[in-house]
């Protein structure tokens, strides 16, 4: 092609590296493997293993002593709650990265789940008395006991259902009005659960009091004392508890990841960033736009469920003060901070942010303390209060230095790029439109 | 030969400019049509009511003896009616071969935990769905640059990737949107020439908007022509060279006046 000789060298390469990706992408969704994805595993299998020795005591203990970044190393505890978040923002990227359609009620789903876990594996409904396979509580406790493992499931079926109900009607809107709406939903949700103390008579979510407690995770008396020990009878009641929650929500969060990235490269992942690209000639190519939007959102709800119900399971509660906006507005950071429909730049920003935001913050203002305010000003500053200042400011940078996120998708990247150096665009692409 | 699809007195109407009025139109099956006139006239506008972009405001539309009049696009174009656009609207960002999968949506059947759990039947699916794009791209004339980005493909390259993409959605009936648009004289040859194998090899029947009268006198069975919405004239090529009220709508009221006199 002519505007290849154009074209300065580097480009040419990188277009070429883009094309390779895609062609391997393309392949790898066939079921062809090649030997170049083999070795792209490996920092996979890295990264997974060390995932999984982290909260060994004695692996994170000597990270958090190593001199000068010890406190840069979050406890098994911490890191819970950073993977349920980073496995909602996974469900996210699934509408906001893949599908292109901005949800800013993403929280309405995470309250979904953790009210299924409330309902179903607590003594709220203590008008009846119902057990199946709980993990070793008491038989005669009243209220509905159903495993967590169940409830996991039937949380994210229940929050896809939601997902659906609530997309019908505000799919068919379309960018900014879409967005609105969705924010709307997040708020109703809360507010619902808030009054929901009281339907004539009947308490449905306790209003703001919350569920609580809420069943632990575990495998109950027959399996957990037929393994020998090996599958714990009740997270809650076992020695090292954070250490089974954090493995626990490890596992959840590669189920998650490896649904969205086969779903990535399938038929309905195709349509669904056809969609993003294209509503009208993707719905010209036998697309049916509802029907592939909604499952976007069923999808993305899914997971948002089951880590809801988990999160739920973790702290033993489910409370509408947890369900504020901010939480949407958060995990939508997280996949705009990893670069909108890339899996691990959403893993990576959802760590880090998820780290901030429980432990880090907390971390880095005592340096900034220890080092600046207190030897300059004399006093010290809360850094935490400012989070959101900062995550502003975090958005605000990236957007300006790098608009297409920490680890972009290969085809957004394009995307944005050929907005970004204006020369290129003008003199070769618009030519070869 | 049967009729695929007779639109009868179908209008639009946006606020109060009628777009197309009452427009009455047969293609028959394996023909090649075309639809002419001006900037303006309704072309597109007839076209994204017959491919159900756009809802009538009145009459109905009929394909392969099904009312299909409002239906949402997805649905008409399994029903068989591929279609491309005046201005080309792939997706950008994908591949030529996913572009062209993306075009086969309609006809597979992969669903959500297939894909998850990649089945064998699914992985058998998506490898004939990848051979049959193959082939089609090959058809198409792009032999070989599967994985390269739709976007850097030449314009005339872009306009065939278009032509695979709506031909992988099986259809019955294409509808090409001005495709020789910006195309150099070679160009449109060329794809003239495909027009035609489109029918030849493949038994399609098309439905053309087109500019270039070359193109429309080559390859037409029967051309119909529009002016403001109206149908002024329907006939074969030869017939429609010499009707006096598409020159008319063509060059003026003055050049006909003139050059009669």
């Amino acid at each position: 092609m002519m505007t290849e000789q154009q074209t300065p060298q580097q480009r040419k390469d990188e277009e070429q590296r883009l094309q390779e990706v895609i062609a391997q992408r393309t392949q790898r969704s066939a079921g062809l493997w090649r030997r170049e994805t083999a070795v792209a595993l490996i920092p996979l299998v890295l990264v997974i293993g060390y995932a999984i020795i982290y909260p060994f005591e004695a692996v994170y203990t000597t990270l958090r002593e190593i001199p000068g970044i010890g406190d840069f190393f979050p406890t098994p505890g911490s890191a819970v709650i950073i993977i349920v978040f980073t496995m909602m923002a996974i469900g996210l990227n699934v509408v906001v990265g893949y599908a292109g359609l901005l949800d800013l009620g993403y929280v309405a789903f995470y309250a979904a789940g953790a009210y299924m876990a409330g309902w179903l594996a607590s003594q709220h409904f203590e008008q009846v008395t119902f057990h199946f396979w709980s993990p070793g509580i008491n038989p005669e406790l009243p209220g509905i006991h159903i495993n967590l493992w169940i409830v996991l499931l039937l949380a994210g079926i229940f929050t896809a259902v939601v997902g659906i109900v609530i997309g019908l009607p505000t799919l068919r809107l379309r960018g900014d009005y879409l967005a609105i709406v969705t924010l709307g939903f997040g708020e109703i949700v809360p507010q619902f659960v808030r009054n929901g103390d009281n339907f004539k008579g009947f308490d449905l979510t306790s209003g703001s009091f919350g569920i609580t407690p809420i069943d632990p995770p575990g495998f109950g008396d027959g399996l957990g004392d037929g393994s020998g020990g090996l599958l714990p009878v009740n997270f809650q009641r076992s020695f090292d508890a954070e250490q089974l929650y954090y493995w626990a929500a490890l596992g959840l969060l590669l189920f998650t990841v490896f649904c969205c990235w086969r779903l990535r490269d399938s038929r309905l992942g195709r349509a669904w960033i056809a969609i993003r690209e294209d509503e009208t000639a993707a719905a010209a190519m036998g697309i049916p736009l509802m029907r592939t939007k909604t499952w976007s959102y069923a999808i993305g709800a899914f997971f948002g469920g089951i880590a809801g119900a988990y999160y739920a399971s973790f702290k033993s509660g489910a409370f509408p003060s947890d369900f504020y906006f901010n939480i949407s507005i958060f995990l939508l950071c997280m996949v705009i901070l990893g670069g909108m429909g890339s899996i691990w730049g959403v893993i990576i920003a959802g760590t880090i942010l998820g780290w901030l935001n429980i432990e880090g913050l907390g971390v880095i203002g005592n340096y900034l303390n220890d080092w600046f305010f207190e030897p300059v000003t004399g006093s010290r500053i809360e850094v935490p209060k400012y989070q959101f200042g900062i995550y502003g400011i975090i958005i605000v940078t990236m957007m300006l230095f790098r608009p297409t996120g920490l680890i972009p998708e290969r085809r957004r990247k394009l995307e944005m790029e050929e907005g970004v150096h204006d020369e290129p665009a003008m003199g070769e692409r618009a030519v070869n439109r | 030969m049967a009729d695929l699809l007779v639109a009868e007195a179908v209008r639009k109407e946006f606020g109060g400019l009628v777009a197309v009025n009452d427009v009455d139109f047969v293609v028959p099956e394996q023909g090649i049509v075309s639809l002419i006139g001006p900037n303006g006239a309704g072309k597109t506008t007839f076209f994204n009511m017959l491919t159900g972009v756009y809802k009538v405001t009145s009459g109905e539309i009929h394909f392969a003896g099904e009312r299909v009049t409002n239906k949402p696009p997805h649905a008409i174009t399994e029903r068989g009616v591929g279609r491309t656009f005046q201005n080309i609207r792939l997706f950008q960002q994908m591949s030529t071969i996913e572009n062209v999968l993306v075009g086969m949506h309609s006809r597979l059947k992969g669903g959500i935990l297939q894909s998850v759990l990649r089945t064998p039947k699914l992985r058998r699916e998506e490898r004939d769905a990848f051979d049959r794009a193959r082939e089609l791209l090959r058809f198409s004339g792009l032999r070989g640059r599967d994985n390269e980005l739709s976007s850097n493909l030449s314009y005339g390259d872009q306009r065939r990737l278009e032509v695979a993409r709506a031909l992988a959605t099986e259809p019955k009936l294409l509808l090409l949107d001005e495709p020789t648009a910006g195309m150099n004289p070679q160009e449109t040859a060329d794809f003239t020439a495909f027009v035609g194998r489109l029918r030849d090899e493949r038994g399609l029947t098309v439905l053309l908007i087109e500019h270039d009268m070359k193109v429309v006198m080559g390859v037409s069975d029967r051309v119909t022509v529009l002016d403001y919405g109206e149908k002024i004239a329907e006939g074969p090529p030869s017939e429609i060279q010499k009707n006096e009220r598409v020159i008319e709508a063509y060059l003026g009221k003055a050049a006909v006046e003139g050059a009669s006199a």
